[in-house]
């Protein structure tokens, strides 16, 4: 090949493209590869760091059945597994509005967990000196405000000086933060500031503690995806999110959309947070949410923005961290093993979607020797 | 006199480790890429740097070699997990907001895991001598500075310099504002994302390394890394994404975290235990001010980089 003459009309080996569209099982398969790529990968990564896998390879396969058993084992678990998956699943609910309308907002943890907070303001003050009922409801109501007033603060500097919302709503998370571990010395003076569980203010148990959440979260799920799709402001989310400008030519009032849309996803952050204090904790520390509102954005993108996919995503999440909880017990390692086994499903998950969105296309010896 | 000397000292030392972070993180975002996996990144850093200490930590090698190999390895551990990040969100064109807290998720987690399978003895004893050369064993306040303080204050000022003073630094800049007008001119951006995310990963790594050796010295010191790595990317914004402001902001925010432990020495002040909190607060409260007015005014120089978190695609239109 010394005589070539056009080397700078060099070809490279891989050439992206596009695809229009993915048929439905092409992409379910392309996932399915990921995932089970990410669970030989974190088997691979389970032999170095759990020496009890090492010294009995054979172990791999109750390895793998943790994952079935953490969620499925026995009825407690599942309900446990369903519970957990409809908290995460109402925190990304309430997220995938604003990011419809591509505002990314990655402060539902510090919106759900000021939720949480007014929940439990009302129930520190009122609880026992008012009828429960009207206790629950004044509860939600806090709740409902403190959640919105979090998410509305960025979103009308964004609507009216187009703050960067990202880095906004990030820091409104370690206000919320500490506002509570304000109270917190405030509530409990004797310093330990942990708040011992509040005896008023519990949700109402129907069948058993957790069936009322996860029909919330079932609810919650339908008329998102009804608002989303068949109401008119789902519409103009849409179009916000697609381009601002397009918008403002047929006529939406852009800032009317980004504070009104702002204020729904912090009034379901509130709502969640409700549903945390009064029908799991009734009482509140820095960690209440527990990092699920920044899950949550992986679970609303992973879904792809579609409230009834969010079902499936959540549950894969859930599944994985309460498989990987099961390992952590049954192998005796380190607490913090079900983040390193659900960040590299993730990994996974998140590289497959190149391959459902783009097309490769491989340099061909053929294309060359007809080039020539 | 002698406690506000040690006061600003300390300030200086606790800052340091968030002058890595966002003088790593602003290389990043100079790039295009917000990386939301910093506080993931910084604790791989600290995890690397303490797994070559724990093997050689009590060896009879030079502590010249032992400083440089610990910080070596925390570099490549911390670049390691760039590379995770950028192959995920350039070559793969993932949303960087996912990647980035998938990395977190990931980073913390693991490090957790292989800080509880080391021996403090082996890796934080002996070696935390080393690092605070040349002041170790000293009474005053100097002796909380060490070499990786001045190396995050030599980092800080050359990335600066590189940024804003050299053909490389424009290149990079023109890649985050408008990666398709970079692209048109011959730069290769895809290039440019990956070094700028993998040096600004291992920078960021070497914070995380140094508290846990250095600042904090303790073996428990990994667990309150996270929220340090949060705060970086907080101190980006409040610098105005100059890595050199970084070193003013990570005093300032330094003294302000280190205040409300601080303050009670003080005799003449009376503060309630409900105070802290708030002070503690004050970075972040801070940074959304920076963030508002930096918006209003809306000067360009101050912005932030206008493609940042958007991936490139060449034949996107």
């Amino acid at each position: 090949m010394a005589g070539t003459h056009n080397a700078e009309t060099r070809e490279p080996l891989v050439h992206l493209s596009r695809r229009a569209s993915t048929p439905a099982w092409r992409a379910w398969t392309i996932r399915l590869i990921a995932l089970v790529l990410g669970l030989l990968v974190c088997g691979a990564v389970a032999f170095i760091l759990i020496d009890k896998l090492r010294d009995d390879p054979g172990k791999i396969g109750d390895f793998f059945y943790a994952f079935i058993k953490g969620s499925f084992g026995t009825p407690r678990k599942l309900w446990k597994m369903l519970k957990n998956l409809s908290i995460l699943l109402c925190i990304a609910l309430a997220l995938t509005p604003a990011f419809r309308m591509r505002f990314w907002n990655i402060g539902a943890e510090g919106q759900t967990l000021m939720g949480v907070l007014g929940a439990i303001t009302v129930d520190f003050y009122l609880g026992g000196k008012i009828p429960e009922g009207l206790l629950l409801v004044l509860m939600l109501l806090a709740a409902l405000l403190y959640g919105s007033l979090w998410a509305l603060i960025p979103a009308i500097f964004k609507a009216k000086w187009n703050t960067n919302e990202t880095l906004f709503t990030l820091m409104m998370n370690y206000v919320a933060t500490f506002v509570v571990s304000y109270f917190l010395v405030i509530w409990v003076p004797s310093g330990s500031s942990s708040l011992a569980k509040l005896k008023y203010g519990k949700l109402p148990s129907v069948v058993n503690d957790y069936f009322v959440i996860i029909m919330v979260a079932l609810a919650l799920t339908v008329g998102l995806y009804v608002y989303l799709n068949y109401s008119k402001h789902g519409y103009e989310i849409s179009v916000v999110g697609e381009s601002v400008n397009t918008a403002k030519y047929v006529g939406i009032n852009v800032k009317r959309v980004i504070i009104r849309t702002m204020m729904l996803s912090g009034l379901l952050c509130g709502l969640t947070g409700f549903l945390i204090a009064s029908g799991l904790d009734r009482t509140i520390t820095t960690d209440s949410v527990g990092g699920q509102g920044f899950t949550a954005i992986m679970v609303s993108w992973l879904a792809n923005f579609d409230p009834l996919m969010m079902v499936v995503t959540s549950g894969l999440i859930q599944i994985l961290n309460q498989g990987a909880a099961q390992i952590s017990q049954d192998f005796n390692v380190s607490g913090a093993l079900p983040d390193v086994i659900v960040g590299i499903i993730l990994f996974f998950i998140i590289g497959c979607e190149f391959f459902i969105n783009y097309q490769l296309h491989f340099r061909h010896h053929s294309n060359r020797e007809a080039a020539k | 006199m002698n406690i506000w000397l040690n006061f600003l000292v300390d300030s200086l030392a606790f800052g340091a480790t968030f002058m890595y972070g966002s003088t790593g993180e602003i290389l990043t975002e100079k790039a295009g890429h917000l990386n939301l996996g910093i506080p993931g990144i910084m604790c791989m850093g600290g995890a690397g740097g303490c797994m070559m200490l724990n093997l050689i930590g009590t060896s009879s090698l030079p502590p010249f070699l032992i400083v440089i190999l610990g910080i070596l390895s925390s570099l490549a551990a911390a670049m390691l997990m760039g590379l995770i990040y950028s192959f995920l969100t350039v070559t793969l064109r993932a949303n960087q907001n996912v990647t980035g807290l998938a990395l977190t998720t990931f980073g913390v987690g693991l490090m957790k895991v292989i800080m509880s399978k080391l021996s403090p003895t082996v890796y934080l004893v002996m070696p935390k001598a080393y690092y605070r050369w040349p002041f170790a064993g000293r009474q005053d306040s100097l002796q909380c500075l060490g070499v990786m303080f001045f190396l995050g204050l030599l980092i800080a000022v050359a990335a600066s310099w590189v940024l804003y003073r050299t053909k490389v630094g424009l290149h990079l800049r023109a890649v985050g504002e408008n990666p398709a007008t970079a692209d048109a001119v011959g730069i290769n951006v895809t290039r440019y994302k990956y070094v700028a995310t993998c040096v600004g990963s291992g920078i960021a790594g070497l914070g995380g390394f140094y508290y846990i050796i250095d600042y904090m010295a303790s073996q428990e010191a990994y667990l309150s890394l996270e929220a340090f790595g949060w705060l970086s990317i907080a101190l980006v914004i409040f610098a105005l994404w100059r890595p050199h402001r970084t070193i003013i902001g990570s005093t300032i925010f330094g003294f302000l975290f280190s205040c409300s432990s601080f303050i009670t020495n003080l005799s003449f002040v009376q503060v309630t235990m409900a105070a802290k909190p708030l002070l503690k607060m004050l970075p972040y409260v801070f940074t959304i001010i920076v963030l508002i007015i930096s918006s209003i005014r809306n000067k360009r120089e101050n912005q932030p980089p206008e493609s940042l978190g958007l991936a490139y695609f060449r034949e996107n239109r």
